[in-house]
């Protein structure tokens, strides 16, 4: 039988068609996405093309992201310290100081900084780079040449970011606390004697794990989805721009997703 | 041999190939022609895999392309040389790295003394000098840039060749130069080239024979003869703006 258009259906449909669409695009990307890490568990068997590349990426990264991270580190510890006298009440020891300077750093300030400042910094040179490549058709000349895109580009870079932000987030933790002593000596009558057994009283090695866990996790997500995001750049120069955008809210906004999951998974369970 | 038999790909609501038919025997040299936009390049992606068809068969060395798996494909496409439109030279490395990466065999790419003087060789084959290979993609001209591509292509002594608009955004002199190139690679090492281009007049210097590419489907392929005396309307559309100067020629 046939079905009399009354031209009603488009306008009661619209609302499902839009939520289809953002659907369809949701799993397109989740698609994309497990290709592109199959493709690179694939990439792993070619060690002669991501090893020496890999070592490159990580001084590219620890050498270009040194003096923004110790910037960014020695200004928290200090606002941390200024803050801590800021609100210090005359009843509490003054050890206490070590304590909320370390436990505030190495818990949360240092890997969650040093995460969303990466996302930004390597995060959008990751997407652009790939972005670049892919709309000046360098990733199809690299493919048309028989090699992998995910040895020679994708590996090096995740890898980078995996090992790379928990080396920054150590340095980072040490040069804040360093930065929270000495400016809490400038604020209260600290000695290096209360701040020194302060910090140790009430630390236990795993924070310092934790720390580096958490930013493990975050250099993961910070490679993975930049390198998504540059390899599935359309468009030209209008796409790269919108790849390297996507990336760096995209790495920030699962930062904070991860730091949220880890805290409750590793710290209440 | 290359075969393309009822070849078709669309991107969204865009047809761009629509049943393509097309072939190219060993050792000749081909050139596909058809306004901008029309899906050469397209099409040239469907021989090395790069783009995979919605339908049709594409078949290389009696290979179906695009059934291939992942390591039969990466060899195949050692075997096809390809020329990018715009050189897709790696801006992040020199000369001699862009060009070393075309060695497909591994052990010839390891070995440093091969690699210098295979690309050295490859510069001289596209007529540039060997100190050419310690300068960087961005300090090159275009046509430097079209020519180390070229150079690149061939490093792995490739049976085919595909270039991709080797002759656009160059000069009338350059592009004579490139046209010559392409002319003299396939003389001298015997492959088997697809050169896609808007240029009629290179097309014809440099093809044993001609297709045309519109609306999505081969409208003619044949001699340079043939193209010549045909009657067909797309066809004399398309080559009736060089028609005279070829005539003169």
């Amino acid at each position: 039988m046939a079905v009399q258009d009354t031209g009603m259906a488009t306008p009661l449909l619209a609302p499902f068609t839009g939520l289809g669409r953002i659907v369809l695009g949701a799993l397109g990307h989740v698609g994309r996405f497990g290709m592109m890490c199959v493709e690179i568990l694939r990439g792993f068997r070619d060690v002669r093309a991501w090893f020496p590349r890999t070592i490159d990426e990580c001084a590219n990264v620890g050498r270009g992201s040194l003096p923004i991270i110790f910037v960014i580190s020695a200004f928290a510890g200090a606002v941390t310290a200024f803050q801590s006298g800021y609100q210090w009440q005359a009843a509490l020891p003054l050890s206490v100081l070590g304590t909320l300077i370390v436990s505030t750093v190495v818990l949360e300030l240092g890997p969650v900084l040093v995460g969303l400042v990466l996302a930004g910094r390597i995060g959008a040179r990751y997407a652009a780079e790939l972005g670049t490549m892919r709309v000046t058709e360098q990733i199809d000349a690299l493919e048309s040449l028989g090699r992998s895109p995910a040895s020679h580009l994708i590996i090096p870079r995740v890898l980078a970011g995996f090992l790379m932000v928990p080396i920054l987030t150590i340095i980072a933790d040490v040069i804040a606390v360093l930065a929270g002593w000495y400016g809490v000596k400038q604020v209260l009558p600290v000695t290096d004697e209360d701040f020194s057994f302060g910090a140790q009283l009430f630390y236990r090695p795993f924070d310092g794990y934790y720390s580096v866990i958490k930013s493990f996790f975050f250099g993961g997500a910070i490679g993975l989805i930049s390198c998504y995001m540059g390899f599935n750049t359309r468009q030209g120069a209008e796409g790269v721009g919108r790849s390297t955008t996507a990336a760096v809210v995209a790495s920030s906004v699962v930062i904070l997703f991860l730091n949220a999951l880890l805290a409750r998974v590793l710290l209440n369970s | 041999m290359i075969e393309l038999h009822g070849v078709k790909k669309r991107f969204g609501e865009q047809i761009v190939l629509d049943g393509v038919d097309f072939t190219v025997s060993e050792g000749e040299t081909v050139a596909l022609m058809g306004p901008s936009g029309t899906g050469k390049s397209v099409l040239l992606k469907h021989i090395n895999g790069l783009i995979h068809p919605d339908a049709g068969v594409i078949i290389v060395d009696e290979l179906k392309v695009a059934q291939l798996k992942r390591d039969q494909l990466a060899g195949l496409r050692t075997t096809i040389g390809y020329v990018f439109q715009n050189g897709a030279l790696f801006d992040s490395m020199d000369v001699f790295e862009n060009i070393r990466l075309g060695l497909s065999d591994e052990k010839k790419f390891k070995d440093l003394a091969y690699s210098r003087a295979r690309v050295a060789e490859c510069l001289r084959l596209v007529n540039l000098s060997a100190d050419v290979a310690e300068k960087f993609p961005a300090q090159l001209s275009g046509g430097m840039r079209k020519r180390v591509g070229i150079a690149r292509a061939i490093a792995g002594s490739p049976k085919y060749l595909l270039y991709d608009e080797p002759t656009s955004g160059l000069d009338p002199v350059n592009a004579d130069i490139i046209d010559g190139l392409v002319k003299r690679l396939s003389d001298e090492l015997g492959v088997t080239s697809v050169t896609v281009t808007h240029d009629v007049r290179g097309a014809f210097r440099v093809a044993d024979r001609l297709a045309l590419l519109n609306e999505g489907r081969i409208v003619l392929q044949g001699t340079p003869d043939e193209f010549r005396e045909s009657t067909l309307p797309q066809v004399r559309a398309f080559l009736e703006r060089d028609f005279e100067s070829l005539e003169a020629a």
